[in-house]
C-alpha cells in the first residue's frame, strides 16, 4: 500500500503538487511513483527560469530499473530545485513527500484545481 | 500466468516484487536491490535460480559430441567435478548460448552436466537434440532439480553450517570452479556475482525447506536486480544483451573461451570464427564508466572520436562504485575514451577491462 496524503494534489503522471501561502507551487514524486521506480540513484531537475507548460516534461528519474520523465503538474516559471537529492537521490524513496523536486511560480494557479485529489489518485493508480 | 519455482510461494510471502524473466515469474527484489547488492558484496544472500535449465549428458560419445558442440574444450576438464564456461556456437560463430559445463563422473569413464538460460531452453534443447543424431548419447534434462545461489565472502562459512557433514565439508573442500555430488544434492563453487559462493541443485522437494533454512539462519534474500547489477559490476555477460546469435564470442570479450587448440578439433562456428579472427577488425565488448551523474542504458549510442560508432549492450548504476558502468560493444581501434549519447546529450566516457569489482575490491 502506498500513502497517498490528502493534502495534496496528484498528476495521473504521479507527480504531488502543494500550493504553498506565497502562491508558489512545490512538486515531488508520489510513493506509488517511487514504489514502483525502486532505487533512485539520479535525478535530473529542471533550470531555474525556465518557463514550463502543464504537462511539459521537467526531469528525468532514474533508478537502477529504469529512467523515467517527470512533467509539470501546472504551468509556471521553476523558481527553486532541490539541489540536495543530487547528493542524496535515495530520500526520494525513503520520504516521498518531504523530498520536492522543484517549486513553480504557476502561470494560472487555477490549473490546480484540475489535478486529482487523493481519492482520485488512488483510483487512478487503483484503474 | 508465468512458470513457477518451487519458491513462488515462499517469494510473495517474503514481500518480493515479482517480474516476468524468460517467461518465468521470479522475484526482482524484496526491498532494495541497492542494499541486496551491498548485502552480497559484504557478506552473502541467496538467489533462487530454479528457473534455469540443467541438462545431463551421458553415454559413450558425451566427451566428442560436447567438443562439436561447445567452442571451448570439455577435454580440458581433467578432475572430477571441474567446470568450464563456453558459448554454443551457430555455424556463422553467433552465440545460441552461453553456459557451465561440469565433469561428472570421471575423466575415463565422462558425463556431463549443463547449465544453460531459462530463456533459451526450448532452442537450446532443440539445437542440442538435432546435433546429437551422430553421437551414443543421452541428453536428460533434469527439471526435478531446485537450483540456489548462496553467493559472497562468507557464503560458503555459513551455508556449511546449514547442511549434513559430509556437504558441510564438501563446501570446505571444493575448489573454485568446481562441483560435486552429495546423495542427490549437488554443490558447486560456482556464480554469477564476482564474489565466492555457490550454486547448489537440490531435489525440487526439499526446496522450500533448505530455502526457509538459509532464511532463518539470516541470509538475506536477493532478487534478479541485483543478480544484474553484481554480474555486470564483475563484468560478466547476460546472454541476450551482452551477446546473441549476431554476435561472435570474439565481439562479446569471450575469445578466452574458445579452445583453438587442438586444431583439429571441429566444433560448430570454428570455421566461421577462424575467417574473423584472421580478418581482425571485428568489434569489442569494453567496460565503460560514465564518470558525470546520469545512468548507461542498454542501446544508447557510443562515439569514439574519428574512429566510429558503438552502443551499450548493458548498462545500470554500480552500487559498490557509486556510478554508472556498462558494457558496450565498440569498434576494435577504440582506445580509453569514448562519449555515450543520453537523452540527446553526449557524455564522456572512460573505457575501461570490462571487469570493475571482484571479490569486493574495485578494479578500474
Amino acid at each position: 500500500m502506498s500513502s497517498i496524503p490528502a493534502d495534496l494534489r496528484y498528476a495521473t503522471s504521479h507527480e504531488w503538487a502543494r500550493l504553498e501561502a506565497d502562491g508558489s507551487v512545490t512538486v515531488g514524486i508520489s510513493d506509488h511513483a517511487q514504489q514502483a521506480l525502486g532505487d533512485v540513484v539520479f535525478i535530473e531537475l529542471p533550470e531555474i527560469g525556465k518557463v514550463l507548460d502543464a504537462g511539459q516534461e521537467a526531469g528525468v528519474v532514474e533508478s537502477v530499473k529504469a529512467a523515467s520523465d517527470i512533467y509539470a503538474p501546472v504551468g509556471g516559471e521553476v523558481i527553486a530545485i532541490n539541489e540536495a537529492l543530487a547528493d542524496s537521490p535515495e530520500s526520494v524513496n525513503n520520504d516521498p513527500y518531504g523530498s520536492w523536486f522543484f517549486k513553480l511560480q504557476p502561470s494560472d494557479a487555477s490549473q490546480l484545481q484540475k489535478l486529482l485529489d487523493s481519492a482520485g489518485y488512488q483510483a487512478s493508480i487503483d484503474g | 500466468m508465468g512458470q513457477r519455482t518451487p519458491l513462488y510461494d515462499l517469494h510473495l510471502a517474503l514481500g518480493a516484487k515479482m517480474v516476468d524473466f524468460g517467461g518465468w515469474d521470479m522475484p526482482l527484489h524484496y526491498g532494495s536491490q541497492v542494499e541486496e547488492h551491498h548485502q552480497v558484496r559484504r557478506d552473502c544472500g541467496v538467489f533462487d535460480v530454479s528457473h534455469m535449465t540443467v541438462v545431463d549428458v551421458q553415454g559413450a560419445d558425451a566427451r566428442p559430441y560436447l567438443q562439436r558442440l561447445l567452442a571451448n574444450d570439455v577435454a580440458r576438464l581433467q578432475t572430477p567435478g571441474k567446470a568450464l564456461y563456453s558459448a554454443m556456437l551457430n555455424e556463422q560463430g553467433g552465440v545460441i548460448d552461453d553456459l557451465i559445463v561440469y565433469l561428472l563422473g570421471t575423466v575415463e569413464v565422462p558425463a556431463y552436466r549443463l547449465v544453460v538460460n531459462a530463456a533459451t531452453r526450448d532452442k537450446d534443447l532443440a539445437w542440442m537434440r538435432a546435433h546429437s543424431t551422430e553421437f551414443d548419447v543421452e541428453l536428460r534434462e533434469r527439471s526435478d532439480f531446485a537450483l540456489f545461489a548462496v553467493q559472497g565472502p562468507k557464503a560458503r562459512a555459513r551455508t556449511a553450517e546449514l547442511v549434513s557433514q559430509s556437504r558441510a565439508s564438501l563446501i570446505h573442500e571444493l575448489k573454485p570452479f568446481q562441483g560435486l555430488p552429495d546423495g542427490e544434492w549437488f554443490i558447486a563453487r560456482t556464480g554469477y556475482t564476482g564474489e565466492d559462493g555457490l550454486e547448489i541443485m537440490l531435489p525440487a522437494g526439499e526446496a522450500v525447506a533448505f530455502f526457509n533454512d538459509l532464511v532463518g539462519a539470516g541470509i538475506s534474500t536477493i532478487g534478479l536486480g541485483a543478480r544484474d547489477t553484481l554480474r555486470l559490476e564483475a563484468g560478466l555477460n547476460l546472454y541476450g544483451q551482452d551477446m546473441d546469435e549476431q554476435s561472435s564470442p570474439l565481439a562479446c570479450n569471450l575469445a578466452w573461451t574458445v579452445a583453438w587448440e587442438p586444431s583439429e578439433r571441429a566444433f560448430i562456428g570454428r570455421e566461421a570464427l577462424q575467417r574473423q579472427h584472421q580478418a581482425g577488425g571485428h568489434p569489442r565488448l569494453v567496460g565503460v564508466v560514465l564518470e558525470e551523474r546520469g545512468v548507461l542504458r542498454a542501446h544508447q549510442v557510443v562515439r569514439v572520436d574519428g574512429i566510429g560508432e558503438g552502443e551499450i549492450t548493458s548498462g545500470s548504476f554500480s552500487p559498490t562504485l557509486g556510478k554508472s558502468i556498462a558494457l558496450a560493444r565498440v569498434p576494435a581501434d577504440t582506445r580509453d575514451r569514448a562519449e555515450v549519447e543520453i537523452r540527446g546529450k553526449w557524455y564522456p566516457l572512460r573505457v575501461v577491462q570490462p571487469s570493475f569489482v571482484r571479490h569486493g575490491k574495485v578494479l578500474i
